[in-house]
């Protein structure tokens, strides 16, 4: 970024070492090694190789726009050197970790990382490969760079699109697997684990060709469409959403519905926590205070271990929703002054304190210590029990769609552009009038609620509550998921959830490292894109502002100024 | 101004107030009945004190690069406690390595010295990196921006740490010149915790003694003073930060060696509590002021370590030694409400808190 201006050599030697570099360390960290087991294509490549590859790619396409304009010559070459380079750092971590024993210190340093670097080959040929193939991911970004745009974006997207398919195997087959003759057409498809090769291919060309063909269509469609269509064809997309929502369970069957609880209660509490970050800009890193407050009552009134006479779900609900917005008005008061980190530092105090009262022994009469509490009831409609991940995924569903319309009138109410004045400047928010207390103290509760809500259900799903599950992984967890969706952004949290809470239940071994690849996403994200992947338009505005006004001149940035 | 102080007072400020003084009462009361009850001997207060001074000081280290960086930059440096974690992994590396090169007992002072010095370049190192890819091109973004790339920064490390490493504790191998205890004055002290509190209170003042009185501490302040001011007059803005980002993490990482001689386990996880600890101790003393940080830690450190048994036994609560970390989160909770800028912190305007 703000590497002065050299010779594009130069630069592709130093990013093909920042590539190897970031190639080694995901080797070392051990993802490259985990992932081996899971083809994409199968008998031809995994996701291991994938993991060590990628960076290569990424870089030397970096690096190549950086330094454009050169030739095409030059392009290439560009690439090359990077890939070279990067598969080079690779080269001496496998060279250093045959010669000396790396294991004592690093634990992935072992000889199936060794055997997976060189291809199964001899050390030679082996490391051969691995150069071969690095210089293979240079040419390729600067083939992806030097051909037409709408080329270059058909195959991106096809790339990676095949990789998807390959690693959620699992999820489509068990998916597809009532559907009659199309199931058998899919599953021929796959290979024990990933794709069989000719469907790659074929999905590849398939995929290439689909967007190649409506990258041309989309430049004609966008001006046939008018604008009175537009209500109806809204009204539609959102009646199939719904339909499709309602009909998730049966489809997924119960392991993907349990997945899919999961990412719904995590929805709630994004749809909560969007509001006190996203709209009022107050950054809460204690937010599962609330979650654990919501799961504790509902567990002390209904557990009959704890109630002298335990209510059920719906009578405890009202109180439980009383005592998170009560804890969010007390946690809201005495932080009204605070700004930014103060803020967040305070919030995660309160979090922490909550979950040591929880865990200690002095409160184990009242709220059961670290034993936590059990035999929480589960809500009753009529007189079904709700209590199958199929059954509770509708109350989750009913809790969303209320949360979510909230939210969603919120944003658009009085209240929701007081919240944005406040995130944008808080000292002439006041000054225009505004109360602070109010507004702050308003997003607090509301926030509080919604996470409470969430708290309650999670508490009747799991039939009891620990002060385990109230780690401060939990906020960090819904703090990625908005940050990645687009912090003020609504359908930015669904985005966030199921590409978040649903990727490490789907892929066993990602698990392992999702906190790993969350910080790595909040970093690069803060970086290059802070408007998150589905953005609310005004935070988008706001964000580059600088760059909306250089584009629009020089003047126009004197007198917005 | 032209309010009188009745109308300046909100209901906020009263329900602020009225939980303070409770928790001050509550404080005062039980502190009085265990005294009264008599349940602890001075022996026993004595030893909690000094636990709670050793503590104070590697508080006190970890709190500096929090203050350093906060002078500097406004903004809290939420991956230190990570940089922190890094200097105890090294270390406990690095011990292994001289145990089966034979120097560890041999040559006591001379592997001491190769373990603090490769943890202290470690780990300020990591804080440089940090500074470089995570902070500097966000130095102009809104607020927000670069406080969560901390915590996601923060999380990296933990996590890059721990797929490195493994997952496990990793114990830390006693000197033998460590062992045991001294009778300074009739008191018996712990060599470790000793070592723990003349270390940092050395280091300390060496650090101090950077700040204020180089040229490189003296361009460090004049960039906290004003950026742009401190450019013009040559000051590379850039190469001071970073520096200071470096001073920061060097400490913590020694801070790292003398909180192993206490807790003598690495873990992924280490840094969470201690650093959050040691922020709460720079905000005690009045973020942005070395002295302070320093008083802030050794006050932390007894609150905690004397705390749970002073005011919480008198009210009958058991086990209140596991209520310690609530006791510092509370503390930095009312320290940001009645006085943010610290027992030695000047009044910071409302542009800068």
């Amino acid at each position: 970024m703000q590497t002065p201006a050299t010779s594009p050599w130069k630069q592709a030697i130093q990013t093909g070492l920042i590539a190897g570099a970031i190639a080694v360390l995901l080797s070392l960290v051990g993802m490259v090694a985990s992932f081996s087991g899971r083809f994409i294509v199968s008998g031809v490549f995994t996701m291991g190789q994938v993991i060590f590859l990628a960076p290569i790619l990424l870089m030397s396409y970096s690096v190549i726009r950086r330094t454009s304009p050169q030739s095409p010559r030059t392009v290439l070459l560009t690439g090359l050197l990077t890939g070279v380079v990067g598969g080079a750092v690779l080269a001496a971590l496998v060279l250093i970790g045959k010669n000396i024993n790396l294991q004592a210190m690093f634990v992935n340093s072992s000889p199936k990382l060794h055997r997976i670097l060189t291809f199964d080959q001899e050390l030679v040929p082996g490391l051969l490969v691995l150069l071969v193939l690095s210089m293979v991911m240079g040419a390729l970004a600067s083939g992806i760079f030097l051909l037409p745009r709408r080329y270059a974006t058909a195959i991106n997207q096809a790339l990676v699109w095949v990789i998807l398919i390959g690693l959620l195997r699992d999820l489509i087959l068990t998916v597809t697997v009532r559907w009659g003759p199309l199931a058998g057409l899919i599953k021929l498809l796959f290979a024990v684990s990933g794709l069989k090769p000719v469907s790659a291919v074929l999905l590849f060309i398939l995929i290439a060709g689909l967007h190649y063909w409506r990258s041309g269509k989309l430049a004609v469609k966008q001006t046939r469409v008018q604008p009175k269509q537009r209500p109806l064809v809204r009204w539609l997309t959102w009646a199939g959403v719904a339909l499709l929502l309602i009909l998730l369970p049966p489809i997924l069957g119960i392991f993907f519905s349990d997945i899919l609880d999961t990412v719904m209660m995590y929805i709630l509490m994004g749809i909560g926590l969007n509001i006190v970050v996203g709209f009022a800009g107050l950054l809460d890193l204690g937010y599962v205070a609330f979650f654990a407050i919501g799961a504790y009552t509902m567990g002390v009134l209904t557990s009959p271990e704890l109630a002298a006479n335990p209510m059920t779900y719906w009578q405890a609900l009202p109180f439980a929703m009383i005592a998170c917005v009560l804890a969010g008005l007390i946690l809201g008061l005495p932080v009204l002054k605070m700004r930014g980190d103060y803020l967040a530092i305070v919030t995660l105090g309160f979090g922490e304190i909550v979950r040591l009262l929880a865990l200690s022994d002095w409160l184990r009469p009242w709220f059961g210590g670290s034993q936590g509490i059990q035999l929480i009831a589960q809500p009753k409609i009529g007189g079904l029990l709700l209590n199958t991940q199929q059954e509770l995924y509708y109350l989750f569903l009913v809790g969303v769609g209320i949360v979510a319309f909230i939210a969603w009138r919120l944003r658009d109410s009085r209240m929701g552009r007081t919240w944005m004045a406040l995130r944008e400047d808080e000292d002439v928010a006041i000054a225009m009038g505004i109360n602070h207390v109010a507004t702050k103290l308003m997003a607090f509760a509301t926030g509080a609620l919604f996470s409470g809500i969430a708290g309650t259900i999670f508490a009747a799903k799991l039939q009891s509550v620990y002060p385990h599950s109230m780690q401060f992984l939990v906020s960090i967890n819904v703090l990625c998921l908005i940050i990645i969706g687009g912090m003020g952004s609504i359908p930015g949290v669904f985005v966030g959830s199921l590409a978040l809470m649903g990727s490490p239940e789907l892929l066993r071994e990602f698990a392992e490292y999702r906190y790993l690849v969350y910080g790595i996403l909040l970093v690069v994200m803060m970086l290059t894109r802070p408007e998150g992947l589905w953005p609310d338009a005004r935070r988008r505005l706001e964000l580059h502002e600088e760059e909306l006004a250089a584009k629009a001149g020089d003047s126009a940035t004197e007198s917005a100024k | 101004m032209l309010r009188t102080w009745r109308q300046r007072i909100t209901a906020t400020d009263i329900v602020v107030w009225v939980i303070g003084l409770a928790i001050a009462v509550m404080v005062v009361y039980g502190s009085a009945k265990t005294l009264a009850l008599g349940k602890y001997d001075a022996a026993t207060w004595l030893d909690l004190t000094i636990t709670g001074l050793a503590l104070g000081g590697v508080y006190a280290l970890i709190a500096l690069g929090y203050t350093l960086v906060y002078g500097i930059l406004r903004m809290i440096n939420f991956a230190h406690s990570e940089v922190f974690m890094s200097g105890p992994y090294t270390a406990t590396f690095m011990a292994y390595a001289l145990i089966s090169l034979g120097w560890w007992n041999k040559y006591p002072v001379l592997s001491l010295l190769i373990v603090m010095l490769v943890a202290a370049v470690v780990s300020s190192s990591i804080a440089v990196l940090l500074e470089r890819i995570a902070y500097r091109p966000l130095r102009t973004a809104p607020r927000l921006v670069p406080l969560i790339t901390a915590i996601g920064a923060s999380f990296f490390l933990q996590y890059t740490f721990r797929g490195l490493y493994g997952s496990g504790l990793k114990g830390y191998p006693e000197m033998d010149i460590f062992k045991g205890f001294l009778m300074i004055a009739g008191i018996r002290v712990f060599k470790t915790q000793a070592t723990a509190i003349i270390g940092a209170i050395v280091l300390m003042l060496i650090l101090y003694a950077i700040v204020q009185k180089t040229k490189i501490g003296k361009a460090m302040r004049s960039v906290s003073e004003d950026k742009e001011v401190a450019a013009l007059m040559g000051i590379d803005v850039d190469k001071t930060i970073a520096t200071t980002f470096a001073l920061g993490g060097a400490a913590a990482g020694l801070a790292g060696i003398l909180y192993l001689l206490l807790f003598p386990v690495a873990h992924f996880y280490m840094g969470f509590f201690p650093g959050l600890k040691a922020f709460t101790a720079a905000v005690l003393g009045g973020i942005g002021n070395v002295p302070g940080a320093f008083l802030g830690a050794m006050l932390l450190g007894l609150l905690e370590s004397v705390g749970p048994s002073l005011f919480l036994d008198g009210l009958g609560i058991p086990a209140a030694y596991q209520l310690k970390d609530a006791i510092a989160f509370t503390i930095l909770v009312f320290i940001l409400i009645f006085r943010p800028s610290g027992i030695l912190g000047e009044r910071l305007t409302q542009a800068k808190a």
